[in-house]
């Protein structure tokens, strides 16, 4: 049940961007919206919030995270991770499998689900493995991990592709038993050995090894006919190029249940900044061309991919000091996707501020099947809110960021937008734009092993 | 490079053409005497203006004496690599180095110079000719001798002694390496600067 | 030039400031006294990740001849066993106090590192790395050729460019730095440059550069060449499925007896067959033309330190402007700035 959160009257907040209206939170709930609502005659005490200027959204929900734990806290742990979530923007994360032990087992994925409430800042979804170990080999036991106190719905070998196509097939069969999806990396292994940046001009130039654009399509086109085939649900990752964004379309026209997610970073960044050799730039899938990113913008903004997922992927500090070849893959995210995806796809006209929260909160939480995330800002819904100021400016600084990882590739860019209140199940987890409290679950120090 | 003056610098003129090369006709003539005539002289000049001065004089020295073929006793000797502020003025490439086809082995060698100052060039001409072989005699001929030397160097054959403070520039403008602020060619010697 | 990392972005006036000096330290190979003072007191690393005795004795050459104190660091650390850090080795070579790092490293990219970070302040000098660039190797062999197009043009060399010269570059163009540097190299320098290779031997996007492609060898020498450049096989691109076996790829792409015959039969008398060696010979060259008089092999050698001690030189002695080039770095994005001087 929900605990005492206490009152809340946001005030003049556009919401969605539209017209401006008062949002009384209370017990967890959105209780009242309207205009005008007053804070007096009221039998509790309420804290009045001046939201004029500022757009109120739904809670961001990220359906791709890697928060480390367990295994590598030296990289981020569960506390930090949801920390910058919650300074983000997100009220829901998905936690990918891939941490040490691999999360394949109903005992994990409780650990990673526990370890999200005592941290109390978002709600942490755990992915569960498709196959043992993340090998490619063995199914892993998603019925255990779906009963499990973690109810997972999402299942990824996510840094690895599930390549084997029997496997593949049978992982779709096999979660349709209790509403599942695997999202799949879709990275063709063979064609991407030793792979290091996109394949192409760039790579020819820098000598480094490519990474082919086809290795990512011909598995989601042969994913898409699969998932056509057994009629199951497949969620398609990290989308990077022009032409996996067409194999989706046509996979949604021909009805397909697929869906998809592109990074904030592939909707900005290209692989000329490859150029500099700074590892930073390194990432799975890697940065593509400009073309790539004007077809993923497109392809977000017409409905083709359905959400932003961050890929939030901290490294320390001497994975990334080092030769492009001997460094990790990947990027920090959570705390800039909102800005990204605003100076990307807002102030470009592409989307409006509803089609924002369509992209962050509703869509994915359909697709991670979380019932009180992504909800209208309407009366009787859970108070997952947040208050961004669209006005606001600010230059992004790796060291100043509550993630562990040091590696945003935004490091010095002026980005727009900031979060200035996070509501978490009617708590406010952050408010004036800086970490406020957990939200304080009763039984958070219960523990459950 | 050069710096350009652009502001207007107050410039006198302290050897005209005809002085340069009143100047050069005495040192060819010292020389020759020096050496009790031309037996195995080596004109050794160095970038960039001491070569073209090793020519005039060696054209001096062949009027003088019919017996000396002026091109065959002139070589460039290139000094840039055995400087000891290397790392403190910019590099530039460095100048070939040409000896006469006679080589330097017991050859009575001159150095020649437009300008002696502190005499650190002549320091590096000195360590870069011990290189390339083992002359019987070194001696130094220079246009101008401007003081403020900073090593035990001095000159054999002065064309002009030329007091100066060290806030002065002596420019030496010859027509086979520089042109006129103009752009005609030019020989004269002047000094910029306050005195 | 602070930096020698590539010749992707080295200016002509810089490309012919290095091949000039480089003249001027040939001569000092022919003189009694083979050495200079220049360097004197400066230490030069060379910081080798990867084999290549070849190159290193090229460089402590060009260093010693300069008077340098050299150091050689022969680092482990392949992309198999991970020795220390290249940060922390490089950290370490600056507290000894190095002045230049030649490095050579299986990486691509690692020279910018080193260049870019502040874990070192000495001038870098990329010695070959990984996939990526070569660039003393290219400024030896556009060193070789302008030698040859000035002497049949009855010129000097000193100041000289490559403008209207042909040369083709042949074999596995997508794993050579030699061929990227020389690409960029000899387009500054105006040379025409023709690149023949199997298909499967040439990086996606090759079309972008500024040169023309050949899959055929005969056709690239019926229309006339000056300079033929053969890259060296690697063994273990021969079971890659790169091209079906070593006879079809030498009868198809090698230099070999016929294609020497060809160049006579062609009236090109005075096309000359360079390789950055070490050559397998029988392989992609035969015998007969690397022992050619056409062969520049050992020249290009000979050159080598020449053009080293330039480099050194130039990067050492203290001059840190840039004569009228590119930063080597200035590429879009925010970071590197710290790369100009």
């Amino acid at each position: 049940m929900a605990a005492n959160t206490g009152t809340y009257l946001i005030r003049g907040a556009s919401i969605l961007g539209g017209e401006p209206a008062d949002l009384l939170i209370r017990d967890g709930v959105i209780a009242e919206t309207g205009t005008g609502l007053s804070a007096e005659d009221r039998a509790e005490d309420v804290t009045v919030i001046d939201a004029s200027g500022l757009v109120a959204l739904p809670g961001m929900v990220d359906v791709h995270t890697h928060l480390r734990e367990p295994g590598r806290e030296d990289a981020e742990t569960v506390e930090t991770g949801t920390r910058a979530a919650a300074l983000g923007g997100y009220t829901a994360v998905h936690a990918m499998a891939n941490s040490t032990p691999v999360a394949d087992t109903a005992g994990v994925v409780e650990q990673v689900y526990t370890l999200g409430r005592t941290a109390g800042w978002v709600d942490v979804r755990p992915v569960g493995a498709v196959t043992v170990g993340l090998a490619g080999e063995q199914l892993a036991e998603l019925g255990a991990m779906a009963d499990s106190r973690a109810r997972v719905r999402m299942f990824s070998d996510d840094g690895i592709c599930v390549h084997d196509p029997v496997l593949m097939r049978r992982a779709l069969e096999y979660v349709k038993a209790f509403d599942g999806v695997v999202a799949q990396h879709a990275q063709e292994p063979r064609l991407t050995a030793g792979a290091q940046m996109n394949e192409g001009e760039v790579s020819a130039v820098l000598g480094l090894a490519g990474w082919p654009a086809v290795a990512e399509e011909s598995i989601i086109a042969r994913d898409v006919l699969l998932a056509q085939h057994v009629g199951s649900r497949l969620h398609v990752c990290h989308v990077s190029t022009a032409g996996s964004v067409e194999i989706i379309r046509w996979a949604k026209e021909r009805g397909i249940n697929v869906t998809a997610e592109v990074t904030p970073h592939h909707l900005l960044l290209t692989d000329d900044l490859v150029r500099s050799y700074d590892p930073v730039f390194k990432v799975n899938p890697p940065l593509r061309t400009d073309a790539d990113v004007q077809a993923l913008r497109a392809g977000l903004a017409d409905g083709t991919i359905d959400v932003v997922g961050t890929d939030h992927a901290p490294h320390p500090s001497e994975h990334k000091e080092c030769e492009w070849a001997q460094a990790a893959m990947g990027m920090t995210g959570l705390e800039t996707a909102l800005s990204v995806v605003q100076h990307t796809m807002i102030e470009t006209g592409l989307m409006t501020w509803a089609d924002f929260a369509r992209v962050t909160s509703t869509a994915a939480a359909k697709i991670g099947r979380l019932a009180d995330q992504g909800r209208p800002l309407e009366a009787g819904e859970p108070a997952n809110v947040i208050l961004v100021d669209p006005a606001a400016r600010w230059t992004v600084d790796p060291f100043r960021m509550a993630t562990m990882g040091r590696n945003s590739p935004f490091k010095g860019r002026e980005l727009p937008g900031k979060v200035v209140a996070t509501f978490f199940k009617g708590h406010p987890t952050v408010l004036d734009g800086e970490l406020n409290t957990p939200y304080p679950y009763a039984d958070s120090t219960a523990g459950v092993a | 490079m050069t710096s350009v003056t652009s502001a207007p610098v107050p410039a006198r003129v302290v050897l005209s053409q005809a002085d340069i090369d009143r100047a050069l006709t005495r040192i060819a003539h010292e020389i020759l005497e020096a050496n009790k005539g031309s037996q195995d002289l080596v004109l050794l000049g160095i970038p960039r203006r001491g070569y073209p001065l090793a020519l005039r004089l060696a054209e001096k020295i062949a009027a003088a004496d019919s017996t000396v073929d002026a091109a065959a006793i002139v070589g460039q000797l290139d000094v840039t690599m055995f400087r000891d502020d290397l790392s403190h003025q910019g590099t530039r490439p460095p100048y070939p180095t040409k000896l006469p086809r006679t080589g330097i082995d017991n050859k009575v060698v001159v150095l020649i110079d437009d300008v002696l100052y502190s005499g650190r060039t002549i320091r590096a001409a000195l360590d870069a000719l011990i290189d390339l072989g083992r002359p019987r005699i070194v001696r130094l001929a220079v246009l101008i001798d401007r003081g403020h030397r900073e090593l035990p160097i001095r000159a054999d054959h002065v064309g002009k002694n030329l007091p100066t403070s060290s806030a002065e520039k002596v420019r030496v403008r010859l027509a086979e390496t520089d042109t006129a602020p103009g752009g005609s060619p030019v020989n004269e010697v002047v000094i910029e600067g306050r005195s | 030039m602070k930096h020698l990392l590539s010749t992707e972005n080295l200016s002509l006036a810089n490309a012919i400031r290095i091949l000039d000096t480089a003249e001027e330290m040939a001569a000092v190979g022919d003189r009694e006294v083979k050495k200079l003072p220049a360097l004197r007191g400066r230490t030069v690393v060379n910081l080798f990740f990867e084999d290549s005795t070849r190159t290193r004795i090229s460089f402590e050459a060009a260093a010693k001849r300069l008077s340098a104190d050299v150091i050689n660091f022969a680092a482990r650390g392949s992309s198999v066993s991970k020795g220390e850090s290249l940060k922390d080795t490089a950290q370490t070579l600056s507290a000894m106090g190095a002045d230049a790092v030649v490095i050579r490293h299986w990486a691509s990219g690692a020279p910018h590192r080193l260049a870019a970070t502040d874990w070192i302040d000495a001038a870098v000098i990329n010695a070959g790395d990984g996939t990526h660039e070569h660039p003393t190797q290219a400024l030896l062999d556009a060193f070789t050729m302008r030698r040859h197009w000035a002497r049949l043009a009855g010129t000097g060399s000193e100041g000289a460019d490559l403008k209207g010269m042909r040369v083709a570059i042949a074999g596995d163009v997508l794993h050579s730095r030699v061929a990227r540097s020389n690409v960029w190299l000899l387009r500054t320098l105006g040379a025409e440059v023709t690149l023949v290779a199997p298909p499967t031997l040439l990086p996606i996007g090759v079309e972008k550069w500024p040169c023309k492609i050949s899959y055929n060898m005969d056709e690239t020498l019926e229309q006339g060449v000056d300079a033929v450049m053969m890259l060296r096989v690697q063994g273990e691109r021969m079971n890659a499925s790169f091209f079906p076996s070593t006879r079809e790829y030498s009868r198809r792409w090698g230099f070999d007896d016929n294609r020497l015959k060809a160049l006579d039969t062609l009236g090109m008398k005075d096309t000359i067959i360079m390789h950055p060696g070490p050559m397998n010979r029988g392989l992609e060259i035969s015998a007969a033309a690397a022992d050619s008089p056409r062969s520049t092999v050992l020249a290009q050698v000979r050159n080598g330190v020449s053009v080293r001690m330039a480099a050194l030189y130039l990067l050492l002695s203290g001059d840190t402007r840039e004569p009228a080039a590119t930063p080597a770095l200035a590429y879009a994005g925010t970071h590197s700035t710290k790369e100009s001087n």
